[in-house]
Protein backbone atom coordinates (compact mmCIF):
# COMPACT_ATOMS: atom_id res chain seq x y z
CA UNK A 1 0.00 0.00 0.00
CA UNK A 2 1.44 3.32 -1.15
CA UNK A 3 2.12 5.95 1.57
CA UNK A 4 -0.70 8.29 0.67
CA UNK A 5 -3.16 5.82 0.61
CA UNK A 6 -2.01 4.84 4.19
CA UNK A 7 -2.70 8.03 5.15
CA UNK A 8 -5.71 9.36 3.42
CA UNK A 9 -7.25 5.87 5.22
CA UNK A 10 -7.55 7.63 8.08
CA UNK A 11 -9.36 9.76 7.28
CA UNK A 12 -12.23 8.53 5.69
CA UNK A 13 -12.59 5.03 4.50
CA UNK A 14 -11.01 3.92 7.72
CA UNK A 15 -12.17 7.31 10.11
CA UNK A 16 -11.64 5.67 13.41
CA UNK A 17 -14.87 6.79 14.33
CA UNK A 18 -17.14 7.45 11.88
CA UNK A 19 -16.34 4.28 10.50
CA UNK A 20 -14.11 1.49 12.41
CA UNK A 21 -15.99 2.95 15.42
CA UNK A 22 -13.34 3.44 18.12
CA UNK A 23 -12.42 5.69 20.57
CA UNK A 24 -15.90 6.73 21.91
CA UNK A 25 -15.40 7.65 25.40
CA UNK A 26 -13.13 10.77 24.35
CA UNK A 27 -15.35 11.38 21.55
CA UNK A 28 -18.19 11.84 23.07
CA UNK A 29 -16.85 13.28 26.13
CA UNK A 30 -14.88 15.90 24.41
CA UNK A 31 -16.78 17.10 21.41
CA UNK A 32 -18.50 19.75 23.30
CA UNK A 33 -17.14 22.53 21.44
CA UNK A 34 -14.74 23.07 17.86
CA UNK A 35 -11.30 24.37 19.91
CA UNK A 36 -11.65 21.39 22.37
CA UNK A 37 -12.26 18.53 19.40
CA UNK A 38 -9.31 20.45 17.86
CA UNK A 39 -7.18 20.33 21.02
CA UNK A 40 -7.80 16.63 21.89
CA UNK A 41 -7.13 15.25 18.16
CA UNK A 42 -3.47 16.92 18.05
CA UNK A 43 -3.00 15.32 21.68
CA UNK A 44 -4.05 12.11 20.37
CA UNK A 45 -2.25 12.80 16.86
CA UNK A 46 0.79 13.15 18.74
CA UNK A 47 0.63 10.09 20.67
CA UNK A 48 -0.78 8.02 17.48
CA UNK A 49 2.60 9.15 16.05
CA UNK A 50 5.28 8.87 18.38
CA UNK A 51 4.06 5.75 19.45
CA UNK A 52 3.46 4.13 16.24
CA UNK A 53 6.99 5.06 15.36
CA UNK A 54 8.21 3.64 18.68
CA UNK A 55 6.55 0.62 18.57
CA UNK A 56 7.10 -0.48 14.77
CA UNK A 57 11.11 0.50 15.58
CA UNK A 58 10.86 -1.85 18.55
CA UNK A 59 8.61 -4.36 16.91
CA UNK A 60 11.72 -7.31 16.81
CA UNK A 61 12.84 -6.74 19.96
CA UNK A 62 9.60 -7.09 21.99
CA UNK A 63 8.52 -10.73 22.63
CA UNK A 64 4.56 -11.45 21.22
CA UNK A 65 3.77 -12.50 25.24
CA UNK A 66 4.66 -9.00 26.73
CA UNK A 67 3.86 -6.85 23.65
CA UNK A 68 0.48 -5.25 25.07
CA UNK A 69 2.11 -4.43 28.52
CA UNK A 70 5.08 -3.32 26.57
CA UNK A 71 2.75 -1.24 23.95
CA UNK A 72 0.82 0.56 26.94
CA UNK A 73 4.19 1.94 28.98
CA UNK A 74 5.03 3.25 25.47
CA UNK A 75 1.75 4.83 25.13
CA UNK A 76 1.80 5.98 28.65
CA UNK A 77 4.62 7.23 28.57
CA UNK A 78 3.70 10.08 25.31
CA UNK A 79 0.60 10.82 27.26
CA UNK A 80 1.71 11.62 29.88
CA UNK A 81 4.30 13.99 28.48
CA UNK A 82 1.41 15.51 26.64
CA UNK A 83 -0.17 16.18 29.85
CA UNK A 84 3.05 17.41 31.47
CA UNK A 85 3.52 19.82 28.23
CA UNK A 86 -0.24 21.12 27.73
CA UNK A 87 -0.31 21.75 31.68
CA UNK A 88 2.49 24.25 31.45
CA UNK A 89 2.43 25.43 28.09
CA UNK A 90 -1.14 25.95 27.60
CA UNK A 91 -2.96 25.60 30.97
CA UNK A 92 -6.37 26.94 29.72
CA UNK A 93 -7.06 24.23 27.03
CA UNK A 94 -5.22 21.48 29.68
CA UNK A 95 -8.57 22.54 32.06
CA UNK A 96 -11.12 22.27 29.27
CA UNK A 97 -10.14 19.14 28.54
CA UNK A 98 -8.73 17.67 31.84
CA UNK A 99 -9.03 13.82 33.06
CA UNK A 100 -9.42 13.07 29.25
CA UNK A 101 -6.04 13.89 28.34
CA UNK A 102 -4.89 11.10 30.55
CA UNK A 103 -7.72 8.84 29.19
CA UNK A 104 -5.83 9.39 25.99
CA UNK A 105 -4.17 6.04 27.12
CA UNK A 106 -6.98 3.96 26.57
CA UNK A 107 -8.15 5.03 23.38
CA UNK A 108 -8.72 1.93 21.74
CA UNK A 109 -7.48 3.99 18.36
CA UNK A 110 -4.00 3.79 19.97
CA UNK A 111 -3.48 0.89 21.32
CA UNK A 112 -5.69 -0.57 17.85
CA UNK A 113 -2.93 0.70 15.71
CA UNK A 114 -0.46 -0.55 17.46
CA UNK A 115 -1.67 -3.83 17.55
CA UNK A 116 -3.05 -3.94 13.91
CA UNK A 117 -0.32 -2.48 12.17
CA UNK A 118 2.81 -0.66 14.09
CA UNK A 119 3.82 -3.88 15.32
CA UNK A 120 3.55 -5.88 12.04
CA UNK A 121 4.92 -2.66 9.51
CA UNK A 122 7.92 -0.54 8.88
CA UNK A 123 8.56 2.71 10.51
CA UNK A 124 7.97 4.91 7.81
CA UNK A 125 4.09 3.38 6.97
CA UNK A 126 3.72 3.02 10.56
CA UNK A 127 4.42 7.02 11.40
CA UNK A 128 2.11 7.84 8.61
CA UNK A 129 -0.83 5.44 9.57
CA UNK A 130 -0.22 7.46 13.21
CA UNK A 131 -0.68 10.68 11.32
CA UNK A 132 -3.66 9.64 9.20
CA UNK A 133 -5.50 7.68 12.30
CA UNK A 134 -5.11 11.22 14.87
CA UNK A 135 -5.75 13.80 11.94
CA UNK A 136 -9.17 11.48 10.73
CA UNK A 137 -9.34 11.35 14.72
CA UNK A 138 -8.81 15.10 14.95
CA UNK A 139 -11.31 16.00 11.78
CA UNK A 140 -13.80 14.04 13.08
CA UNK A 141 -13.46 15.76 16.72
CA UNK A 142 -13.65 19.14 14.99
CA UNK A 143 -16.91 18.34 12.82
CA UNK A 144 -18.52 16.92 15.68
CA UNK A 145 -17.52 19.80 18.21
CA UNK A 146 -18.75 22.09 16.20
CA UNK A 147 -21.78 20.79 15.50
CA UNK A 148 -22.59 20.39 19.17
CA UNK A 149 -21.21 24.01 19.34
CA UNK A 150 -23.08 25.97 17.05
CA UNK A 151 -26.43 24.21 18.00
CA UNK A 152 -26.16 24.03 21.64
CA UNK A 153 -23.77 26.65 22.75
CA UNK A 154 -25.09 29.09 19.78
CA UNK A 155 -20.87 29.44 19.41
CA UNK A 156 -17.71 28.32 17.09
CA UNK A 157 -14.69 28.54 18.48
CA UNK A 158 -15.84 30.27 21.14
CA UNK A 159 -17.37 33.45 19.32
CA UNK A 160 -21.15 33.27 20.32
CA UNK A 161 -23.31 34.49 17.31
CA UNK A 162 -26.64 34.80 19.36
CA UNK A 163 -27.02 36.84 21.64
CA UNK A 164 -24.95 36.88 24.89
CA UNK A 165 -27.60 36.19 27.82
CA UNK A 166 -29.58 33.75 25.11
CA UNK A 167 -29.35 30.01 25.71
CA UNK A 168 -28.87 27.57 22.86
CA UNK A 169 -30.25 24.09 22.37
CA UNK A 170 -28.49 22.92 25.46
CA UNK A 171 -28.77 19.41 24.91
CA UNK A 172 -26.17 19.16 22.42
CA UNK A 173 -23.55 20.42 24.96
CA UNK A 174 -24.46 17.29 27.29
CA UNK A 175 -24.13 13.77 27.06
CA UNK A 176 -27.48 13.29 25.17
CA UNK A 177 -26.53 15.85 22.31
CA UNK A 178 -23.38 14.30 21.76
CA UNK A 179 -25.00 10.49 21.26
CA UNK A 180 -27.69 11.97 19.03
CA UNK A 181 -24.98 13.94 17.01
CA UNK A 182 -22.47 10.95 16.62
CA UNK A 183 -25.33 9.30 15.47
CA UNK A 184 -26.49 11.48 12.60
CA UNK A 185 -23.19 11.58 11.45
CA UNK A 186 -22.33 7.94 11.08
CA UNK A 187 -25.83 7.26 9.37
CA UNK A 188 -24.67 10.29 7.00
CA UNK A 189 -21.21 9.22 6.25
CA UNK A 190 -22.77 5.98 5.54
CA UNK A 191 -25.14 7.11 3.18
CA UNK A 192 -22.51 8.40 1.31
CA UNK A 193 -20.18 5.76 1.12
CA UNK A 194 -22.61 3.15 0.14
CA UNK A 195 -22.32 2.75 -3.95
CA UNK A 196 -25.34 4.25 -5.67
CA UNK A 197 -27.92 1.91 -6.41
CA UNK A 198 -27.96 1.03 -10.15
CA UNK B 1 15.07 -10.16 11.76
CA UNK B 2 13.07 -12.91 12.82
CA UNK B 3 10.89 -11.85 16.75
CA UNK B 4 12.40 -12.67 19.54
CA UNK B 5 11.34 -15.54 21.50
CA UNK B 6 9.22 -15.03 24.55
CA UNK B 7 11.42 -16.61 26.52
CA UNK B 8 11.72 -15.42 30.67
CA UNK B 9 14.67 -13.80 30.02
CA UNK B 10 13.53 -12.00 26.77
CA UNK B 11 10.58 -11.06 28.68
CA UNK B 12 12.07 -9.53 31.42
CA UNK B 13 14.89 -7.65 29.57
CA UNK B 14 12.74 -6.22 27.15
CA UNK B 15 10.02 -5.24 29.46
CA UNK B 16 12.83 -3.91 32.00
CA UNK B 17 14.87 -1.58 29.09
CA UNK B 18 11.50 -0.44 28.42
CA UNK B 19 10.23 1.20 31.62
CA UNK B 20 13.95 2.14 32.43
CA UNK B 21 13.89 4.43 29.18
CA UNK B 22 10.11 5.40 29.73
CA UNK B 23 10.80 6.73 33.37
CA UNK B 24 14.04 8.75 32.21
CA UNK B 25 12.49 10.59 29.78
CA UNK B 26 8.92 11.28 31.99
CA UNK B 27 11.70 12.56 34.76
CA UNK B 28 13.10 15.36 32.12
CA UNK B 29 10.14 15.92 30.68
CA UNK B 30 8.61 16.95 34.51
CA UNK B 31 11.86 18.68 35.26
CA UNK B 32 11.59 20.87 32.18
CA UNK B 33 7.77 21.63 33.13
CA UNK B 34 7.91 21.95 36.78
CA UNK B 35 8.38 25.57 36.73
CA UNK B 36 6.01 26.63 34.00
CA UNK B 37 3.31 25.11 35.60
CA UNK B 38 3.69 25.86 38.98
CA UNK B 39 3.59 29.59 37.36
CA UNK B 40 0.53 28.61 35.21
CA UNK B 41 -0.87 27.96 38.70
CA UNK B 42 -0.04 31.45 40.36
CA UNK B 43 -1.10 33.16 37.41
CA UNK B 44 -4.92 31.77 37.53
CA UNK B 45 -4.99 32.53 41.25
CA UNK B 46 -3.55 35.88 41.15
CA UNK B 47 -5.59 37.26 38.64
CA UNK B 48 -8.59 36.35 40.64
CA UNK B 49 -7.06 37.98 43.53
CA UNK B 50 -6.78 40.93 41.83
CA UNK B 51 -10.21 40.15 40.65
CA UNK B 52 -11.92 40.23 43.78
CA UNK B 53 -10.15 42.75 46.06
CA UNK B 54 -9.48 46.48 45.73
CA UNK B 55 -6.31 47.31 44.25
CA UNK B 56 -3.17 46.48 46.81
CA UNK B 57 0.47 46.77 46.56
CA UNK B 58 1.49 44.15 49.00
CA UNK B 59 0.25 40.80 49.70
CA UNK B 60 0.10 38.65 52.76
CA UNK B 61 -0.41 34.83 52.60
CA UNK B 62 -1.94 32.83 55.71
CA UNK B 63 -3.71 29.78 55.49
CA UNK B 64 -6.65 29.04 58.00
CA UNK B 65 -8.06 25.62 58.93
CA UNK B 66 -12.23 25.41 59.11
CA UNK B 67 -13.47 24.15 61.69
CA UNK B 68 -15.35 21.00 59.11
CA UNK B 69 -12.20 20.59 57.11
CA UNK B 70 -11.13 18.88 55.57
CA UNK B 71 -8.97 21.34 53.25
CA UNK B 72 -7.30 24.71 54.42
CA UNK B 73 -8.49 27.84 53.56
CA UNK B 74 -6.28 30.25 52.33
CA UNK B 75 -6.72 34.03 52.93
CA UNK B 76 -4.58 36.55 50.94
CA UNK B 77 -4.63 39.90 52.67
CA UNK B 78 -4.30 42.73 50.42
CA UNK B 79 -2.33 46.31 51.41
CA UNK B 80 -2.00 49.40 50.23
CA UNK B 81 0.25 51.53 51.82
CA UNK B 82 -0.04 49.34 54.88
CA UNK B 83 -3.78 49.59 55.26
CA UNK B 84 -6.14 46.79 54.60
CA UNK B 85 -7.67 47.25 52.00
CA UNK B 86 -9.37 43.56 51.44
CA UNK B 87 -8.98 39.99 52.09
CA UNK B 88 -9.55 37.78 49.07
CA UNK B 89 -10.46 33.98 50.70
CA UNK B 90 -9.82 31.06 49.01
CA UNK B 91 -12.50 28.93 49.43
CA UNK B 92 -14.29 25.52 48.31
CA UNK B 93 -17.24 23.19 48.48
CA UNK B 94 -17.37 19.67 48.56
CA UNK B 95 -21.34 20.06 48.35
CA UNK B 96 -21.96 20.78 44.51
CA UNK B 97 -23.80 18.91 41.87
CA UNK B 98 -20.32 17.42 40.26
CA UNK B 99 -18.65 17.66 44.10
CA UNK B 100 -15.96 20.32 44.63
CA UNK B 101 -16.56 23.72 43.88
CA UNK B 102 -13.62 26.17 44.23
CA UNK B 103 -14.10 30.04 44.62
CA UNK B 104 -12.51 33.50 45.39
CA UNK B 105 -14.14 35.38 47.85
CA UNK B 106 -13.34 39.01 47.96
CA UNK B 107 -14.17 40.76 51.40
CA UNK B 108 -13.66 44.67 51.63
CA UNK B 109 -11.73 45.95 54.96
CA UNK B 110 -15.12 46.11 56.69
CA UNK B 111 -16.09 42.38 55.59
CA UNK B 112 -18.30 43.44 53.15
CA UNK B 113 -17.95 40.99 49.55
CA UNK B 114 -16.43 43.27 46.87
CA UNK B 115 -16.68 40.39 44.19
CA UNK B 116 -16.68 36.66 43.58
CA UNK B 117 -14.15 34.90 41.27
CA UNK B 118 -15.18 31.15 40.40
CA UNK B 119 -11.99 28.73 40.28
CA UNK B 120 -12.68 25.57 39.90
CA UNK B 121 -15.78 23.53 39.19
CA UNK B 122 -17.31 20.48 37.54
CA UNK B 123 -20.93 21.78 37.23
CA UNK B 124 -23.22 20.69 34.54
CA UNK B 125 -23.23 23.03 31.29
CA UNK B 126 -26.34 25.60 31.07
CA UNK B 127 -27.11 24.50 34.95
CA UNK B 128 -24.61 25.11 37.38
CA UNK B 129 -22.29 26.81 35.14
CA UNK B 130 -24.26 29.97 35.39
CA UNK B 131 -22.95 30.65 38.42
CA UNK B 132 -20.13 32.09 36.56
CA UNK B 133 -22.49 34.63 35.04
CA UNK B 134 -23.46 38.25 36.90
CA UNK B 135 -26.99 37.49 37.49
CA UNK B 136 -26.47 34.96 39.30
CA UNK B 137 -22.84 36.12 40.97
CA UNK B 138 -23.55 39.91 41.44
CA UNK B 139 -25.96 39.17 43.95
CA UNK B 140 -23.10 38.94 46.68
CA UNK B 141 -21.89 41.99 45.91
CA UNK B 142 -21.60 44.35 48.35
CA UNK B 143 -23.50 41.52 50.78
CA UNK B 144 -22.73 42.15 54.44
CA UNK B 145 -23.25 38.79 55.88
CA UNK B 146 -23.09 40.16 59.17
CA UNK B 147 -26.49 41.64 58.72
CA UNK B 148 -28.03 38.14 57.51
CA UNK B 149 -30.09 36.31 60.02
CA UNK B 150 -27.91 34.16 61.62
CA UNK B 151 -25.47 35.69 60.10
CA UNK B 152 -25.90 32.92 56.86
CA UNK B 153 -26.09 33.28 53.68
CA UNK B 154 -29.24 30.91 52.38
CA UNK B 155 -30.71 30.71 49.22
CA UNK B 156 -34.53 31.91 49.23
CA UNK B 157 -35.67 28.12 49.00
CA UNK B 158 -33.59 27.57 52.75
CA UNK B 159 -35.30 31.16 54.42
CA UNK B 160 -32.25 32.97 52.56
CA UNK B 161 -32.20 36.01 50.24
CA UNK B 162 -29.84 34.35 47.47
CA UNK B 163 -32.16 33.85 43.96
CA UNK B 164 -31.12 30.69 43.50
CA UNK B 165 -30.29 29.75 39.36
CA UNK B 166 -33.20 27.84 38.16
CA UNK B 167 -33.43 23.98 38.17
CA UNK B 168 -29.41 24.68 40.09
CA UNK B 169 -30.59 24.52 43.21
CA UNK B 170 -27.96 22.07 45.00
CA UNK B 171 -25.22 24.22 42.94
CA UNK B 172 -26.30 27.62 44.09
CA UNK B 173 -26.65 26.27 47.56
CA UNK B 174 -22.96 24.52 47.08
CA UNK B 175 -21.87 28.46 45.98
CA UNK B 176 -23.78 29.52 49.44
CA UNK B 177 -22.10 27.24 51.53
CA UNK B 178 -18.42 28.43 49.82
CA UNK B 179 -19.40 31.83 50.66
CA UNK B 180 -20.23 30.77 54.10
CA UNK B 181 -17.17 29.03 55.00
CA UNK B 182 -15.11 32.02 53.39
CA UNK B 183 -16.96 34.48 55.56
CA UNK B 184 -16.14 32.54 58.99
CA UNK B 185 -12.66 31.70 58.35
CA UNK B 186 -12.10 35.39 56.86
CA UNK B 187 -13.22 36.61 60.39
CA UNK B 188 -11.21 34.23 62.00
CA UNK B 189 -8.15 35.27 60.12
CA UNK B 190 -8.78 39.10 61.22
CA UNK B 191 -8.90 38.26 64.73
CA UNK B 192 -5.13 37.16 64.17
Amino acid sequence: MNQWKIFTKGFIRENPIFVIVLGMCPTLGVSSSAMNGLGMGLATTFVLVMSNTIISLLKNMIPDKVRIPAFIVVIATFVTIVDLVMAAYAPGLHAQLGIFIPLIVVNCIVLGRAEAFASRNDVLSSTIDGLGMGLGFAFALILLGSIREMLGSGAIFGHKFIPASADAILIFILAPGAFITLGYLIAFINKLSKPAKS
Amino acid sequence: MAKKESTLGNMISSLLIITLVASASLAAVYNLTKEPIAAAAKVKTENAIRQVIPPFDRLERLAVMPADGPDSLILYRGFKDDSLVGTAVQTYTNKGFSGHISIMVGFRADGVINDIAVLDHKETPGLGTKMTEPQFKDQFKNLNIAQLPEQKVKVKKDQGTIEAITAATISSRAFCDAVQRAYENQKKGAEK
